[in-house]
């Protein structure tokens, strides 16, 4: 089997298969918020940023080679994933404290893997709409980070419910309805996208804080253990292909 | 004489006192704290204003006149400057009023707002002026330290102290992180 | 016209045909009749093209001449290029609004008129420059400005406002290989024909010709590698110039259109390609017309359409696809996005366009001058192209050359001239510095004037920026930092959230309220966002920045407070709702700001 190297690390991969694809199947975690297994990698998030041959590439679309040098775990890596983070978390209205999510939200966590203690940059503090007409579905845009794994998961459902407009930092997430309201569309609380987001920005209603502090996903294991665990058996499968 | 003790002021601006309860939290270590340091300004001691100090922590954000006035007398004062939970870091809870055009919100409060009597903004000089955003105090001061949480637990709270009053850059464990 | 969108909707999928990549001309359309794009003509084209409403609204609102929310009958935008703005665009588009009653970036109440800036129109020549309904308006004056009001208030249609206005002066300062070279359309496709596909390889292998919009690549390879690739080919003709400051392919789709279209025939016959598109910038609307005309013109002559050159088994023709406004197309993968009607958002490489390009099939895009230039090295042959230049670049480049000298205009200089030589000859004075390529490229000083426009040197898209040497380094560094905000697409997080910190930061610097740590993050932030960004848009959106940090450090430090921290907001500025309201004026109710 062929094989690259990471962090001085030996990872086989088969032709095709991207580094992520590759690193996560060896066990390797590389940070990674827009990043799913089962939908079409994106690279817009950029946290699994990693330097290939001395050049900075995106883990989650960049193809594995043979003899490949690929570094993760450096300073310099770190650094620029914190402060990747860090603009995640001063673009949009990121209070943990009164989001439901917290516990539970890949962005949070990632922020607790890469030891970020502060946003670092001046918040932005955007005017972003709630939209609360669903009756199962919140939409909660101050926590959008535009990673859109709703919008793949509701293609891959054929239900087109979300997309990405604007542009630049005005960029923001819309909705398929004549009214650009989440109740006029199809989207209902089973649908994968309804639960795909990462961050506390689609929420399903009637489900917050179950999980007691102290029991909630990322209260104990980092977010490397939970997605090893729970991303690592999805690695190899076609995107959007169910588990029979 | 033994050695000098460590001088700490705390204060809180736009905050709920949580993270001051919190600090409360570590509970008799709180015993081992006076032995060798000594709180200068702070709730705790209803000292009204700082002298010079090794460390001082600062919950809650900036949110009006006399939080910037308060905040950077305590820069002035100390050596390091410690910023304490969400509202220091990010505005908070307090910052949720971002999303609103600050007269708007005055003007509802006090003028048209349902069961408003005497409709005014009050303009007493003793009342501090509103800033139109709630900052994280980041933004208005150096900062040196962040110890996140809502409130931080006493524990985190404690290994961040000690870190610094020995003179050890802080690091938190990851059960000690926390946003919320 | 009608008056209802939906009608205007209908019509348009009529006209341009009801699949995805007709999208962004009924868009187009809908911005031209109504001002903006209803949201039920939204839903009209979503129904007749299959695609969702929020796909169509997302890309109505990628691009900066679309729009969900109503513009005025007049629209008009200022280009705020910082060529266009040494020129004084601001005051006069102050002026504009004074005499309108009216603020920038708005559309005024009875829904006349709406005022906003762009990005640079490709005026730099004759700026300072206007889009007035799409039409270009160069050499802007006081009393212009003054006469524009008066016909919008008085509701004169565009059309009939004074013709010499529109008219586009193209000023050659410079001519050599290219300019110069005698041309007779089709003689150089006969040639090909008779001699076939790989002397054409050849020849272009030979003349060492690299792609002119800047990354260099050598076109011989692009179009083998497209050759060799299976599947439907295309052409496509990257015609968006976007890069503040240039403007030379603007005269180029004019006097050369020709040549032009001859390249991308030859470039059809290697690769075997039948269809191709010239992705056309809007601010270059104006050209459109004269472009048809010679593709009409060579369809005429057997040179374009079925059966070229009474070929059995040639059959090749060209579409032009307007832009919307948006530099992030200039990037080639993006461009074919918008093509194919989507959001041009730059595709994640590998595949690359030669092997999966326009619907994922073999792609060869090449920029405007680079076709021409194949079209005469065909027919003048590889060595004729490659005794000029120096090793590694052969042949000539034209230049761009604009602000601060005697004769703005077009050069083309041989590959290897150096920026002394040039100075020279556009007549500029002293000099703080010369923007070579446009904001993603190079700033250099006078020190580095001996530096050559080359590929392995100084390479360049076109632009060339002379700065006189009183200007404001920091306005130059600014202005170029927010055409990258304002033109990132917001895909990739570092570019996105990056580009818009860093103007916040610069406009921190330029307010006097920056300390040495403030500098020290600008240069952190600069490499992150170089280093970490999805494309070429935020690989180099950091250039200005860091190249003037690097070469101008004084610049930076003067103006720096002595402290070692400020706020980067203007915090009394922020008490002056509460002020207001609470009628409160003593000393005591401001603060400091640090």
């Amino acid at each position: 089997m062929p094989h690259f190297t990471l962090d001085g690390r030996t990872i086989p991969f088969e032709p095709g298969q991207t580094l992520m694809e590759a690193a996560m199947a060896a066990g390797v975690y590389i940070p990674h918020l827009c990043y799913h297994p089962d939908f079409e990698p994106h690279g817009s998030c950029k946290l699994c940023s990693v330097e290939v041959n001395g050049r900075i590439c995106s883990a989650c679309t960049f193809p594995a080679a043979e003899n490949q040098e690929v570094i993760s775990a450096s300073e310099e890596v770190r650094h620029l994933r914190l402060r990747l983070t860090q603009m995640l978390f001063v673009e949009g209205n990121h209070l943990c404290p009164s989001c439901e999510a917290s516990g539970s939200c890949e962005l949070q966590a990632t922020g607790y893997y890469l030891g970020m203690t502060d946003g670092h940059f001046s918040h932005f503090f955007p005017r972003r709409e709630i939209d609360a007409s669903h009756p199962e579905v919140l939409l909660d845009r101050d926590r959008c980070i535009f990673c859109a794994l709703c919008v793949r998961a509701s293609r891959d459902e054929g239900k087109n419910v979300f997309a990405l407009s604007g542009r630049g930092i005005h960029t923001r997430l819309v909705v398929n309805s004549p009214s650009g309201k989440l109740g006029d569309t199809d989207l209902e609380a089973t649908d994968r996208a309804a639960h795909i987001c990462p961050v506390g920005a689609i929420l399903v209603r009637g489900t917050a804080f179950r999980a007691p502090i102290g029991e909630r996903k990322y209260d104990h294991r980092t977010i490397a253990q939970v997605a090893l665990e729970e991303e690592r058996p999805l690695v190899g499968r076609q995107h959007g292909q169910a588990e029979d | 004489m033994g050695k000098p003790k460590i001088r700490i002021a705390t204060t809180s601006l736009a905050g709920c006192f949580g993270c001051h309860m919190s600090f409360l939290d570590i509970d008799e270590r709180l015993l081992d704290l006076v032995e060798i340091a000594e709180l200068d300004r702070s709730p705790l001691t209803d000292i009204k204003h700082c002298t010079d100090c090794d460390i001082a922590i600062v919950e809650g954000g900036v949110c009006n006149s006399e939080n910037v006035h308060v905040l950077r007398e305590l820069r002035r004062a100390c050596k390091k400057l410690v910023s304490i939970g969400a509202c220091a870091i990010n505005g908070g809870i307090p910052a949720l009023r971002n999303r609103y055009d600050l007269g708007d919100c005055l003007e509802e409060a006090f003028i048209t707002g349902i069961g408003v009597t005497d409709p005014q903004v009050p303009g007493d000089p003793e009342l501090p002026l509103l800033l139109d955003k709630v900052h994280p105090i980041h933004e208005v001061v150096k900062v040196d330290y962040f110890i996140p949480g809502c409130p931080p637990s006493g524990d985190t709270i404690w290994a961040v102290l000690t870190d610094l009053i020995e003179g050890r850059e802080p690091v938190l464990p990851y059960e000690l992180t926390h946003y919320d | 016209m009608p008056s209802d969108p939906i009608q205007t909707a209908a019509l348009a999928v009529e006209r341009y045909g009801n699949h995805l990549s007709s999208l962004l001309a009924i868009l187009r359309q809908l911005q031209q009749s109504h001002h903006y794009v209803p949201r039920p003509a939204m839903e009209k084209v979503a129904e007749r093209l299959a695609v969702p409403l929020a796909e169509v609204e997302a890309v109505t609102e990628f691009y900066s001449f679309l729009h969900s929310f109503p513009q005025g009958r007049y629209e008009i935008y200022f280009s705020n290029c910082i060529i266009d703005d040494l020129q004084g665009r601001e005051t006069l588009q102050r002026r504009l609004c004074e005499r309108l009653k009216m603020a920038v970036g708005t559309t005024r109440a009875d829904g006349l008129v709406s005022v906003a800036e762009t990005s640079c129109t490709g005026l730099c020549d004759q700026g300072p420059a206007i889009l007035v309904n799409g039409h270009a308006i160069g050499s802007l004056t006081g009393e212009k400005i003054d006469r524009i009001a008066d016909l919008i208030e008085q509701q004169i249609c565009v059309e009939d406002w004074p013709a010499k206005w529109f008219r586009i002066e193209d000023r050659f300062e410079r001519r050599d290989l290219l300019l110069t070279a005698a041309w007779q359309s089709g003689k150089a496709l006969k040639s090909a024909l008779r001699r076939g596909p790989e002397y054409v390889l050849e020849a272009l292998s030979d003349s060492g010709l690299r792609g002119r919009g800047g990354a260099g690549f050598p076109t011989a390879k692009k179009w083998r590698f497209c050759r060799e690739a299976a599947g439907e080919h295309y052409i496509v003709c990257n015609a968006d110039e976007g890069e503040p400051g240039t403007f030379k392919d603007r005269v180029l789709l004019r006097h050369h259109a020709d040549q032009l279209l001859e390249g991308m025939t030859l470039a059809a016959f290697v690769t075997d390609a039948r269809r191709g598109f010239i992705y056309l910038r809007a601010e270059y609307a104006f050209l459109r017309a004269e472009l048809e005309a010679a593709m009409r013109q060579r369809r005429r002559q057997g040179l374009l359409g079925r059966n070229i050159c009474g070929l059995m088994d040639f059959h090749f023709d060209i579409e032009i696809v307007m832009g919307a406004g948006a530099y992030i197309c200039g990037e080639e993968s993006a461009l074919l996005d918008s093509i194919e009607g989507r959001r041009g958002q730059p595709r994640n490489r590998p595949p690359y366009p030669v092997t999966a390009g326009l619907w994922g099939q073999p792609t060869v895009v090449n920029n405007v001058e680079s076709f021409i230039a194949a079209s005469l090295i065909v027919l003048n042959g590889g060595a004729w192209f490659a005794g000029v230049g120096t090793e590694k670049s052969k042949g000539t480049k034209l230049l761009s050359i604009g602000g601060d000298c005697r004769w703005p205009g077009i050069y083309e200089v041989p590959f290897g001239m150096t920026v002394t030589e040039i100075m020279i000859l556009c007549g500029a004075g002293e000099t703080l510095g010369v923007q070579v390529g446009g904001p993603s490229g190079t700033f250099i000083g006078p020190g580095e004037y001996d530096r050559r426009i080359a590929f392995e040197d100084l390479g360049t898209g076109g632009s060339f920026m002379v700065f006189g040497k009183e200007r404001d380094m920091l306005e130059i560094v600014r202005n170029f930092t927010d055409f990258f905000a304002h033109e990132s697409c917001g895909f990739c997080t570092p570019c996105r959230v990056g580009t818009s910190i860093l103007v916040h930061l610069l406009d921190k610097l330029r307010n006097g309220w920056g300390t040495a740590g403030d500098i020290l993050e600008l240069e952190r932030l600069g490499r992150v966002v170089r280093q970490g960004s999805h494309c070429g848009l935020g690989h180099t959106a950091a250039n200005p920045l860091l190249d003037t940090l690097e070469r101008f450090p004084d610049r930076y430090q003067a103006p720096l407070q002595e402290i070692d921290f400020s706020p980067g907001f203007d915090l009394d500025g922020e008490l002056e709702t509460a002020r207001r309201l609470t009628d409160r004026f003593s000393a005591a109710d401001h603060l400091t700001q640090e």
